[in-house]
């Protein structure tokens, strides 16, 4: 069993509810921080951690904090990021819904490491009824005492807002979210300056995931050097994954990132194999930005070894031969799935979601869209296959948030390991239509481990 | 058009948490409550009349509501299906589902029932994925969709408009 840290508690009985989530040890984590560690203290605990940002780009938690102005008379902001659309991704949605008290406790020791009196969630507006969740959750916390002014007789004063975005990925973008906080387009802004010097209404801010923020309870509670012990190497705590696809038992897990793919896919203690007997083909491991992985390269790196659930080990090969942990929104094709037709309908998510700000995203997300659907529907040309890949080639690094290079990775690596796939598909146009490639060399199939 | 009593004591509450004269940043939420509150969709007049209480230019609300894909700028029937078609859920049959809700009320994506009842619409990733496939109605997530289910909520969908006349 791997260790949990966040969804121990998740199956209690009534731990929505602030008696029950407080009688099950909740707040602790406030009541240490504030009463007996200095705000900078709370920093160095979350270095030491070496929590890495749980929102797709695994950016040091600590060090982005210590990057935060500090300009005299300015109020500075936290701001969590629950805008949670990567394709995939579904396991900010379960801890808020499951443990909204838990963001809250990691929402106001935040707070006070980063002095921050007035701290927003913003959470994607599809998600309505989780905003009613988190609000009772706040205001239960404030009846209680950990909200509101001089908070357990300390000076230190926070409330806790939630809005609603309103439909639109890219509002994930930590910059194109501060824009939208402030009530306008979605549009990200240019770097420099950061935010951490001037982000919200132009005053200093950080914005974090969901899970980074719950993950500075355990932090504070076991101390940041007791943290940084589960996990391996640069991969420490644990890590919320989201499965999805051809599994048995689709879901929200939690591991501690030395367990290996094979174990996650296969074990009963996740996603309990490939549904309906079938073999696996190929997989996402970290949302739908992240490269694809046919089957012979998810398992095991283009070197032979073990590939693990952690952050370097599935980057392992680089983009030639490995992919990313990104969110942890892991997808699993199984050996009837189409990688052309699945790749179309990403490039199709890009498109509608690109804000059309930068030339090469704008105008290359259409393209990607178009050639995929021609392919996909046996209208293509061998020479599409060769422009679809020029195409992405010039979106990835021109432009100016990453949602182009988002775009252009899954059409990258779909067309490097399943060309063959793409190439039948222009040469069999009408049987591409009813039927599917199917497994080919790809996968490598292994007996399925029982746990 | 006015917000009654009610609904003006929520646009308050959505103005107060933002910092004195920043009250632009209330935008998106009160769209929402104007969307729930006039009709399901946001008129011309809906959005001039957000930009007086806004106190910002009525260009600074079309801005907005013509970029994020939950606002309505027309109207739609009383029930609106928002039925996820990326990769993961397509991967669990979400063409399928589709294709039988197009059948079932006769009508194509973007259309409305001519009764005003139905509009069926398609949209991106939800963060159901794991629960696929799925839409949104209203506020809610419907996951784990089969025709049967869809049956269903189609029927109780005509049923609460039998008891509401
Ligand atoms: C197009 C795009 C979408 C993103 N969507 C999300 C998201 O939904 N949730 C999230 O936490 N981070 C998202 N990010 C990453 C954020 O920009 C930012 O890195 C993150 O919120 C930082 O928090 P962390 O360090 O705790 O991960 C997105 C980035 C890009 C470029
Ligand atoms: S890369 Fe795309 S989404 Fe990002 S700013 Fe440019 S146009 Fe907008
Ligand atoms: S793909 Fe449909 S909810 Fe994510």
């Amino acid at each position: 069993m791997s260790k949990k840290l966040l969804l121990e508690k998740a199956h209690v009985e009534g731990i929505k509810h602030y008696d029950v989530y407080r009688r099950e040890g909740g707040y602790k984590s406030v009541e240490k921080a504030l009463k007996t560690l200095s705000p900078d203290t709370v920093v160095e605990e979350v270095k030491k951690s070496g929590l890495r940002g749980r929102g797709g780009a695994g950016f040091p938690t600590g060090m982005k904090w210590s990057f935060i102005a500090k300009p005299e008379g300015v109020p500075r902001h936290l701001v969590c990021n629950a805008d949670e659309s990567e394709p995939g991704t579904f396991k900010d949605r379960y801890l808020m819904e499951f443990l909204p008290h838990l963001l809250i406790e990691g929402l106001i020791v935040s707070s006070f490491a980063l002095g921050s009196n007035d701290t927003y969630i913003y959470i994607r507006g599809e998600y309505a009824w989780i905003v009613d969740i988190l609000e009772q959750a706040i205001e239960e916390a404030k009846t209680n005492g950990w909200l509101g002014k001089n908070i357990l007789g300390t000076g230190f004063n926070c409330n806790i807002h939630v809005q609603r975005g309103a439909g639109a990925y890219i509002c994930g973008e930590e910059t194109a979210l501060i824009e939208s906080l402030e009530g306008k387009r979605g549009n990200p802004r240019i770097k420099p300056p950061f935010p951490a010097i001037k982000g919200l209404w132009e005053r200093p801010t950080v914005v974090n995931n969901v899970e980074t923020l719950a993950a500075i309870v355990p932090i504070i509670n076991m101390g940041g050097e007791e943290y940084a012990k589960i996990g391996v190497g640069r991969s420490t705590g644990t890590k919320l994954i989201s499965a999805c696809g051809n599994i048995n038992k689709p879901g929200v897990y939690e591991i501690d990132m030395t367990i290996s793919v094979e174990e996650f896919i296969y074990s009963d203690e996740y996603c309990g194999g490939i549904a309906n007997g079938k073999r696996l083909k190929a997989c996402i491991p970290g949302g739908s930005s992240v490269p694809i992985l046919p089957a012979n390269l998810l398992l095991k790196t283009a070197k032979g070894e073990t590939r693990y659930m952690n952050y370097e080990s599935l980057s392992d090969g680089g983009f030639a031969t490995g992919s990313m942990m990104g969110s942890g929104g892991f997808i699993v094709l199984d050996e009837d799935q189409c990688i052309v037709k699945h790749t179309y309908t990403l490039a199709r998510f890009y498109h509608h979601e690109s804000c059309g700000q930068c030339s090469p995203c704008r105008e290359g997300t259409i393209w990607l869209d178009k050639l995929l659907y021609k392919l996909e529907h046996g209208q293509g040309k061998l020479s599409d296959i060769d422009l679809l890949w020029d195409v992405q080639r010039k979106i990835e690094g021109n432009t100016i948030c990453p949602l182009g290079d988002a775009a252009a990775w899954p059409v990258a690596a779909a067309i490097r390991h399943f060309r063959d796939e793409f190439e039948w598909h222009v040469n069999n146009p009408k049987e591409s239509q009813i039927k599917n490639f199917g497994l080919a060399h790809y996968a490598n199939p292994i007996q399925p481990i029982t746990a | 058009m006015k917000f009654n009593e009610q609904q003006l004591t929520e646009f308050n509450r959505l103005v107060a948490r933002y910092p004195e004269g920043k009250q632009k940043s209330a935008l998106l939420p009160v769209l929402h409550l104007a969307q729930n509150s006039f009709g399901g969709w946001l008129s011309t007049e809906t959005m001039n009349y957000v930009a007086e209480l806004l106190n910002i230019t009525p260009i600074e609300v079309y801005e907005v509501a013509t970029f994020y894909s939950m606002y309505n700028l027309k109207p739609v029937g009383k029930h609106v299906f928002e039925v996820c078609q990326t990769g993961p859920c397509m991967i669990n049959g979400s063409d399928n589902i589709i294709n039988y809700i197009k059948e079932k009320l006769g009508i194509e994506v973007g259309e409305t029932t001519p009764d005003g009842m139905f509009t069926l619409k398609t949209v991106e990733c939800l963060g159901a994925c794991g629960y696929a496939p799925m839409m949104q109605m209203g506020k809610f997530y419907k996951e784990h969709l089969t025709k049967e289910k869809v049956d269903t909520i189609i029927e109780e969908c005509k049923q609460n408009a039998a008891l509401n006349n």
